[in-house]
């Protein structure tokens, strides 16, 4: 479903509305001297571009939206400190969007004509962003998510949406299936959430581990409602030679102790994705099981050994400590698989503003096209995650993906899939799109 | 109806038709969406509010709205008006059909189905999702949002639109509650076995109730869907149930204008809370939890307990 078709329709009793505001407007400009005039015109040129973050400050994704924040902060504190942007400084509007995305549609409203906010940026959660989206393209407000969602990818969305931060579950997925298939075993059941996030890894897990010569035994739903899994293990399939897990929420730790309770000492090899448990604590009881199983992670949450210097500086400007937690509070886990998106974004549209010479919110469809015309983002202080491909035709970035195994109650990196191996074809060309 | 309910009611419309020129740009869309909401909360306000029927799964009608809209326009490019159409056909055969089951009970009882019967419906949006595209939702092609020349995204045709169906939807719920059947509605929840005792038969009139209610409350997703352009599953879930009875709460329930006053109250006190702090949530209970206090009987009902005996 695009938006394509040009604009010819019209609004509603639009020209007397804007006409009495105009005439508000003369009367206000008729009061104004000339001095005055002339010193607002010179001030604005040196305002703060505002950047709204909509933020999952309440709702599911609340430890999301915490960390997303302290990233947010960090990545404009570097920002400012190097002299912002095109010579202005950086604010952060932040507004709780409740990670609900009736509340979400409404942020962007108020970013876009109370805040008077220049870009809008931040969302997590696919179904806040695909319900806010329409309302930033109505807007005509430039709205970077840091999602992961194939939403924007898969050309649900608008020209006024981009992901150029995180990459999607579609290309983390097609690089995570050989080495499944190619170290793990050839033989996978599936276990997702029967939900949206798990309809991604389902759709998407097949194919690709086909054509990673593999195939999936068997697809096991979970409802986002259920408790206790246990009933769900006698359905894996004795052949089972990997299972692949992405179980979220608030139930992760029961899962987790119920699988090792069901398969003792001798269980299959088990890959699953992170976000099973971002901000949780490895170490915590139940999740001894894990041991000696394999994650994705977005970036590793864990300091390596042999970490660059410039993802030291992230973390430290973060505030991580070598576990991947607060260095305020240990017991605060991060988000790091996804978090780098928000520093990674801010830096882009720093880059966008600048490349379009960005002024006010009346260049903001040059700042979409100056995005849409990046393609290479080169790993160091403004990306710390890794060099990543931009296509500017799909709005989506495709990056490095990490595979992580569980030693000594810690994430180390055992394999890095560079983004090359992660790119899919074209499904959409938002360029081609009106604004 | 009275020329002096007339003149409130048709002055609140006037007053909203003269803001149209006057607000500013953010609290112009925050008025369109707050009267599109309003309208749902006018639908349940007429089953809670004047018959006394405590629903807790209303979601499923502003769902079932919602979706018979959007999923017309998604799969069938099905132009707005007549999807809209479809939307309110959808809401009114599902509350005709949950209404023969749940009115079987009552009190706690239909609370406790009509909640089932709107988790069941919003599992269902989950279960078929290569058809609802699941709890993601969708965006509704903006080539659907237009009613002949006008475009529904448009802020200003949205604002009219909005401001027809709410006026729509209020007038209808002062006729029907100034009519004898509104009447019998306020007998049936003053006293149901009383009412039965003078002939009423309650079983129909309560029905009829429900369908009323669920088909506005319908109207108001169906509206949803093609002014704002998105479908998703969080519309239909328990949390948009306890709203509707919020917003009617908090206005003054069994009254006609108390839906409205009690969904702009709510939308403004969170909106302003959250500049104030990040625990705004904090002082959004608190000052409800003082109006419930100190106005039991809501906005609307505390102006009609101390000023205006006759207010509808």
């Amino acid at each position: 479903m695009t938006e394509t078709s040009s604009k010819t329709k019209t609004g509603l009793i639009s020209p007397t509305r804007r006409g009495a505001l105009k005439t508000l407007a003369a009367g206000a400009g008729a009061a104004a001297t000339m001095p005055l005039w002339a010193r607002y015109s010179s001030a604005q040129s040196s305002a703060p571009i505002k950047i709204g973050f909509g933020k999952h400050a309440t709702g599911i994704g609340a430890a999301y939206g915490r960390w997303y924040e302290r990233t947010s902060v960090a990545a404009l504190a570097k920002i400012n400190a190097e002299g912002g942007i095109n010579g202005r400084p950086v604010e952060l509007v932040t507004e709780d969007d409740g990670t609900d995305p009736r509340r979400a549609a409404e942020v962007l409203e108020k970013f876009a004509s109370q805040s008077e906010c220049d870009v809008a940026f931040g969302t997590l959660f696919s179904h806040v962003v695909v319900g806010a989206a329409p309302r930033a393209a109505e807007l005509k407000l430039p709205y970077f998510v840091v999602s992961e969602g194939h939403h924007v990818a898969s050309g649900m969305l608008n020209r006024w949406t981009l992901q150029p931060g995180i990459t999607d579950v579609k290309s983390q997925i097609s690089a995570m299936a050989p080495f499944l298939t190619d170290v793990l075993g050839k033989k996978v059941t599936m276990i997702f959430p029967d939900y949206a996030f798990g309809y991604d890894h389902r759709d998407n897990l097949a194919p690709a581990i086909e054509a990673a010569g593999g195939e999936v035994v068997a697809k096991i739903a979970i409802p986002p409602t259920e408790t206790s899994f246990t009933k769900y293990f006698p359905k894996i399939p004795r052949d089972t030679e990997v299972i692949y897990h992405v179980m979220i929420g608030p139930g992760v730790l029961t899962f987790v102790k119920e699988m090792g309770e069901f398969f003792g000492p001798s269980r299959p090899e088990l890959f699953g994705f992170i976000d099973s448990l971002e901000a949780t604590d490895l170490s915590s009881p139940g999740l001894e099981f894990l041991e000696g199983t394999y994650f994705w992670e977005g970036m590793p949450r864990y300091l390596q050994d042999d970490t660059p210097d410039y993802v030291k500086a992230y973390r430290d400007a973060v505030g991580l400590d070598a576990n991947g937690a607060s260095t305020a509070d240990a017991s605060d886990v991060s988000t790091s698989a996804h978090m780098f998106g928000c520093w990674e974004t801010l830096h882009i549209i720093k880059a966008g503003m600048e490349a379009s010479g960005y002024q006010s919110t009346a260049d903001r469809q040059k700042l979409i096209e100056a995005v849409e015309a990046m393609t290479m983002f080169e790993a160091g202080p403004d990306h710390p995650q890794g060099t990543k491909m931009f296509n500017g035709k799909t709005h989506q970035v495709f990056g490095p993906q990490y595979i992580s195994k569980v030693e000594g109650g810690k994430l180390s990196v055992v394999k890095t899939v560079p983004y090359e191996e992660t790119l899919y074809d074209d499904e959409v060309d938002y360029t081609s799109m009106s604004f | 109806m009275t020329r002096k309910d007339l003149i409130t009611h048709l002055g609140l419309i006037a007053v909203l038709f003269a803001l149209h020129f006057l607000l500013p740009t953010y609290h112009h869309g925050i008025f369109a969406r707050v009267m599109v909401l309003a309208v749902y909360a006018i639908g349940y306000n007429i089953a809670f509010g004047y018959t006394g029927l405590l629903s807790l799964g209303h979601a499923m009608f502003f769902g079932a709205g919602m979706y018979g809209m959007g999923l017309a326009a998604y799969h069938f490019a099905i132009p707005a008006l007549p999807a809209w159409l479809i939307g309110v056909g959808c809401a009114a055969l599902l509350s005709l059909v949950v209404g023969l089951l749940a009115l079987r009970t009552q009190d706690v009882s239909f609370m406790i189905v009509t909640l089932m019967f709107a988790q069941a419906a919003y599992l269902i949006i989950l279960y078929f999702s290569e058809f609802t595209r699941g709890d993601d939702g969708f965006v509704v092609p903006s080539d659907m949002r237009a009613i002949g020349p006008w475009d529904l995204s448009d802020e200003s045709t949205r604002y009219i639109v909005a401001l027809i169906l709410f006026s729509g939807a209020l007038m209808i719920s002062l006729w029907l509650v100034r009519q004898p059947f509104g009447r019998v509605l306020v007998a049936l929840r003053e006293n149901e076995e009383r009412a039965r005792l003078l002939g009423y038969d309650t079983g129909r009139r309560k029905l009829a109730s429900l369908v009323i209610s669920g088909t506005i409350s319908g109207a108001a997703g169906a509206a949803y869907a093609g002014l704002f352009g998105y479908v998703g599953a969080s519309f239909a879930g328990v949390q948009y149930s306890i709203f509707a009875l919020l917003w009617v709460l908090l206005g003054g329930a069994g009254t006609v204008l108390g839906p409205f006053i009690g969904t702009l109250f709510m939308f403004y006190l969170i909106d302003l809370a959250t500049e104030v702090t990040e625990a705004y949530m904090l002082i959004a209970g608190v000052a409800l939890v003082l109006l419930t206090l100190f106005a039991p009987q809501g906005i609307v009902g505390e102006i009609r307990r101390r000023l205006w005996k006759d207010l509808p």
